[in-house]
């Protein structure tokens, strides 16, 4: 599985992006939802907007589809205002939580009604979504008796009813059983494949490191790294796990040794962090003090430590290196 | 879903896509209606009021024939009485809680559904779901009234003959004259009730919770009847909402009295227009930030 090359490898078109957030921010009282939120989905992306519950993930999303009045900031859909006209969601679908329809309906009927409101061609996608969404076999049922993830399926039709060019998801995955988790995560794959763009939250942090290109991760109401996963993978540094001999000894002569930082003892392995050159000159340093190399190999960091790391932590991720900086393509905006 | 291949495929040429209008959320509204409960409810009401009053009729005639209220006398000798009667009794009560059962609910069980976000996302304007709802709740209502009127006329004609009407001003008018007059009668109620129906909106916008509408929308036009029936508020009694659902007898009155009729027109204005602009503005301007 490849991701979709980054924004900075593709050729400008000219053409405005699907998503352009500026200094988005939400109020309600006293209360800062969201606080200044900026950010890009540049077409082809799939992008993860990642944070803990009530960082304002939704209310972010909600605005983007003209549900919410930012009480300051933009929000562009493809360079079009989802507040001044509808027309701005010509090309966007999707849902925020949970999709809802019409309980006392089946679900034909909805996706009938919904495509009556799309207008255009919309009603001749309807067999064809209830296809790719299997529930071709249930659609003359009322949505009132599906199950959660029959209601999340039906979502994504109702989305691909509009034909969409950009494809918004709130939790996709939430409540879904491993089999439907895993058939919605090739579905957002296969549509990303087609050419669509994908702006989905998630707290499933190994979906989003396997299906996005870029994130966002939001902390109370405040996007702390926006860029793409490599970047993020970069900054926090390599993180090494390291067993000798003596470790003792060892230890000392890592935090003695130039270039090497973060040095601590994790379940009986010396852990530090450092550049490629720097470890080199460490494990000679190593033995020549008399601690020979058990083992020494760099440590993956994954994006579920990261993300902890940046909305429960300080934004430096097992090393000196905080990695709550924008990515190199964003500074340079 | 494992036949994931069969996902549609994107489409190559970019064409204008049809927009959508009012007409397609009334449409679409009307058609939710057909799968409610309440609309039955509100419906099964307006048959059935008309049908017991006349069984109610029947067995009394014959103990005590007449009342002390307008057209009583008449009962037994026009079915075409049935109507007005039902509209004099059930004006402040039984057909604004009809109405207000969908008026109430229209947007306020979109908000119990989560489905306003659902809808607002698609391709119509906020003004044309409001229009599209609007018309589909006083279309509920009208069909409500005269569904009501009809049924009381056939029951009334079949118990009493479809006969000869006396007017409020003693003169004899014929049946299909008659018949006029009260079709024209519950046209000219329907000036109080689209004002219930736009008090119904704006609960129904305001709090977001059907019952609370609903309820609210009958409260308020009871208050109307309670505040007329207190002493010293007299001078209030041309202005209230509750006097106005008896501006149809200005009909039966030779010749016809448009005075209370032309006043309904105004006075209700003075409170439907507020209460549906309100409505409106809240449902333009709110935050879609439940379900």
């Amino acid at each position: 599985m490849t991701h979709p090359p980054a924004p900075e490898e593709r050729p400008a078109t000219g053409a405005p992006p699907p998503v352009e957030v500026r200094g988005l921010v939400k109020r309600y009282g006293e209360l800062e939802a969201v606080a200044g939120v900026d950010l890009t989905v540049n077409a082809g992306d799939v992008y993860g907007y990642l944070g803990p519950n009530g960082a304002g993930k939704t209310t972010c999303l909600r605005m983007m589809l003209g549900l919410i009045r930012p009480t300051e900031g933009t929000v562009r859909l493809f360079g079009r205002d989802p507040l001044q006209t509808v027309a701005a969601l010509d090309d966007v679908a999707g849902f925020v939580e949970a999709p809802t329809f019409y309980p006392y309906l089946s679900g034909r009927r909805n996706l009938e009604l919904l495509a009556a409101f799309d207008g255009g061609d919309a009603s001749d996608r309807i067999d064809e979504a209830l296809e790719t969404v299997e529930l071709t076999d249930r659609a003359r049922d009322r949505i009132g008796g599906y199950s959660h993830g029959m209601r999340q399926r039906i979502g994504i039709a109702a989305a691909l009813l509009r034909d969409p060019k950009l494809l918004l998801l709130d939790e996709p995955a939430t409540g879904l059983d491993p089999a439907g988790m895993r058939d919605m995560r090739l579905l957002i794959r296969r549509l990303a494949d087609q050419g669509m763009t994908v702006l989905l939250s998630s707290h499933l942090l190994a979906e989003v490191e396997e299906l996005c290109n870029r994130v966002a991760i939001v902390r109370t109401g405040k996007i702390v790294y926006e860029g793409a996963i490599a970047d993020l993978k970069r900054g926090a540094g390599a993180t090494y796990r390291l067993s000798t001999t003596n470790d003792g000894r060892a230890l000392a002569v890592c935090q003695a040794q130039p270039g090497i930082g973060d040095v601590r003892t994790v379940h009986g392995k010396i852990s530090f962090t450092g550049d490629d050159a720097a470890v080199a000159v460490l494990s000679q340093a190593l033995v020549e003090a008399g601690a020979l190399i058990h083992s020494l190999a760099p440590e993956t960091v994954t994006l579920e430590d990261l993300f902890f790391s940046l909305t429960e932590g300080d934004g430096v991720v097992n090393g000196d290196t905080p990695v709550g900086q924008p990515a190199p393509a964003e500074a340079s905006r | 879903m494992s036949a994931i291949e069969a996902a549609p495929g994107r489409r190559v040429t970019a064409q204008p896509r049809s927009r959508p209008g009012v007409w397609t959320v009334y449409r679409w509204e009307l058609l939710k209606l057909r799968f409610q409960k309440r609309t039955y409810l509100g419906l099964g009401a307006a048959i059935i009021v008309p049908i017991l009053f006349v069984v109610a009729v029947h067995f009394r005639h014959h103990r005590d024939n007449g009342g002390d209220f307008a057209f009583a006398s008449y009962l037994t000798k026009s079915g075409l009485v049935f109507p007005l009667v039902i509209l004099l009794f059930g004006a402040v009560w039984l057909f604004p809680l009809i109405t207000a059962l969908v008026a109430g609910d229209i947007f306020a069980s979109e908000d119990h559904n989560g489905t306003l976000k659902t809808v607002l996302t698609r391709s119509l304007e906020r003004w044309q779901i409001f229009v599209g709802k609007g018309l589909t709740a006083l279309t509920y209502a009208i069909v409500a009234i005269a569904l009501t009127g009809t049924v009381a006329v056939i029951a009334g004609s079949i118990e009493s003959g479809f006969n000869s009407v006396q007017t409020l001003s003693g003169t004899i008018v014929s049946a299909s004259k008659g018949l006029e007059l009260v079709y024209l009668s519950l046209l000219v109620y329907l000036i109080p009730i689209a004002t219930v129906v736009c008090i119904g909106l704006l609960l129904s916008t305001v709090t977001r919770n059907s019952a609370a509408a609903v309820v609210g929308t009958l409260m308020i036009s009871l208050l109307f009847q309670l505040i007329g029936v207190l002493p010293g508020l007299g001078a209030l009694q041309p202005y209230l909402l509750s006097t106005q659902f008896n501006a149809w007898q200005g009909l039966l009155r030779q010749p016809i009295d448009w005075s209370p009729i032309v006043r309904a027109a105004w006075v209700c204005a003075m409170y439907a227009v507020p209460a549906l602009g309100t409505a409106f503005l809240v449902f333009l301007r709110r935050d879609v930030a439940g379900g």
